[in-house]
């Protein structure tokens, strides 16, 4: 088993997998990569099973080295990655002999990098998962975002682990989209179809102090709803709310639990992988999608996955 | 998809992977007693591919696997666990106290909010810490417990701009809740004091100090008294 030593860390690196579910009663959301697709795919090219933890570089990337060797895949978005100051691919497998060092920059695409290796990162679990919740500083290493000097183990590859490639149909329908197709939210008609005319016809920008919690928009201001305050409820991920103010925040991995604003709309979740490849000044808009063509796209987006 | 039956429940299509149930649109106990019991029948007999369970004062949002699962499907299940919750027995509430630092730096929006309300700091103290509350649900972030009900003489809207920090432990109100802030996080209640009290720790089975239904009541103590608890829990 060897390790990673993070001589760089990037602008935001953490240790994600799919994250933790079922702790809503707690008001512990899932977290997990924000754009899962390409960890699972990371994780699939270097043989691990899908859900293993890797890490999740934002922006810009960091420089690593592998005392010990390792097999390594990037999966997600261009961070102009080399080793040992030779180019190497997106979507391939390959190996980091002992003591070479893996450089990332920053990003030349979407918003985040992953870095998956054979084995996987071995973190200590919390509540079943090694996904990093940075707001409560919990899971992942010691609860943040990874620092110049951290050491981290990599797991015991499986026995049974086998390589596996990306066929480049796969790789460009699960391209990351711009139009995200949303559903309705449980307050869509709290808004006047005036309101939602405007929403569905404007271009949105990604504002700066979007984060994993939230993709806060910039843009045309929806009109707030009237006529008292909802009670607190239940969201989902992918949850666009409007607060006073107009501006809509999409609610993202590492969301809150509940929350008082109401809901325009729900990106589906066939695009979730999308939301996490957004970067701040990103144009996006939004296109209503019946609840039949939002199943049926999830269902083709995984038999696309299991087919390849 | 919208539909009412059974219990007064209603159901509505969140997302395309989740469901929420409302029991009306009002925060009564009974409400509660109905998210709760809904709650615990889920989590004694759980459903497969029922992945999450987002409680709130008078709703339950349910999370499931759309692969395996329809909306309908879910709210089929769910029916059939509404028409038993008469059989789920409650737990005696379990009774917590938490001690609080009223004012000062630790509760920088008393002054403000006695000023709102005509009263003195001392009045608001005591207004606060009389009370029992009910823990409604846990929400927003780990461990952070919805309180009510709180003097009507002390209802204050939340701040029009939220803090961008509030410090572990804060004890605030919003509307007619009270609650403690169990991370350093953004926050638009209306800071009153401080508890060094963890609201959420991983070193204990129990993970949060509250349970949805416990009931909790605040006791004032002073800085000093602050200090060497926090010292003695560190």
């Amino acid at each position: 088993m060897g390790v990673i030593q993070v001589q760089e860390p990037g602008l935001f690196t953490t240790v994600q997998d799919l994250g933790r579910e079922g702790f809503g009663p707690l008001g512990v959301s899932a977290s997990g990569a924000a754009d899962a697709i390409s960890l699972r795919m990371g994780n699939r090219l270097v043989g691990n099973a899908e859900g293993a933890a890797g890490l999740e570089m934002t922006l810009l990337g960091g420089t690593f080295l592998f005392p010990e060797g390792a097999v390594i895949a990037l999966a997600g978005s261009d961070f102009g990655a080399t080793l040992d100051g030779k180019p190497v691919e997106l979507w391939t497998a390959f190996e980091s002999r002992p003591g070479q060092a893996l450089r990332l920059g920053p990003t030349c695409s979407g918003a985040r990098c992953y870095l998956c290796v054979r084995g996987g990162i071995a973190v200590k679990l919390f509540l079943g998962s090694a996904s990093t919740h940075i707001l409560s500083g919990l899971g992942g290493h010691d609860g943040r975002a990874l620092r110049k000097g951290d050491v981290l183990n990599i797991g015991a590859a499986s026995v049974s682990s086998r390589e596996r490639s990306m066929s480049a149909r796969a790789l460009k329908e699960l391209q990351a989209r711009k139009v995200l197709r949303v559903t309705p939210g449980p307050q869509s008609d709290w808004f006047p179809e005036s309101a939602q005319r405007l929403f569905y016809e404007s271009r949105y920008r990604v504002a700066e102090e979007s984060n994993r919690m939230g993709i806060r928009l910039e843009g045309a201001i929806v009109p707030v709803p009237s006529g008292g305050e909802m009670i607190s409820e239940g969201v989902s991920l992918g949850a666009i709310q409007v607060p006073e103010g107009g501006k809509p925040i999409i609610l993202f991995v590492e969301q809150q639990t509940t929350g008082g604003y109401p809901k325009i709309a729900n990106v589906i979740s066939a695009d979730f992988h999308s939301l996490g490849q957004l970067r701040p000044r990103d144009e996006i808009r939004f296109e209503r999608v019946d609840w039949e063509t939002a199943r049926a796209l999830l269902r083709e987006q995984e038999e696309l996955f299991a087919s390849d | 998809m919208v539909t009412s039956a059974g219990e007064g429940a209603r159901f509505q299509s969140a997302s395309d992977q989740s469901l929420l149930v409302s029991f009306g649109q009002e925060i009564t106990l009974q409400a509660h007693q109905q998210v709760v019991k809904l709650l615990r029948l889920l989590e004694s007999e759980p459903v497969a591919g029922i992945r999450n369970l987002h409680p709130a004062y008078c709703s339950l949002l349910v999370k499931f696997d759309g692969l395996g699962l329809r909306h309908e499907e879910v709210e089929a299940i769910l029916r059939r666990y509404l028409g038993r919750l008469e059989e789920v027995d409650l737990p005696e509430p379990r009774q917590v106290e938490i001690p609080v630092c009223y004012g000062g730096e630790f509760g920088p929006d008393l002054a403000a909010v006695c000023t709102m309300h005509g009263m003195t700091p001392a009045q608001a103290i005591e207004l606060h810490a009389s009370a029992e509350y009910l823990v409604y649900f846990l929400g927003f972030v780990p461990g952070f417990a919805y309180l009510g009900e709180l003097s009507e003489a002390l209802v204050t809207p939340r701040l029009a701009v939220p803090r961008r920090r509030v410090p572990a432990g804060s004890v605030g109100i919003a509307g007619n809740q009270t609650g403690v802030y169990p991370f350093a996080t953004p926050g638009g209640w209306r800071l009153l004091g401080r508890t060094p009290m963890a609201m959420f720790r991983t070193d204990r089975d129990e993970l949060t100090l509250l349970s949805i239904g416990d009931r909790v009541r605040f006791t004032p103590i002073s800085a000093e008294r602050f200090a060497a608890l926090e010292k003695e829990w560190a």
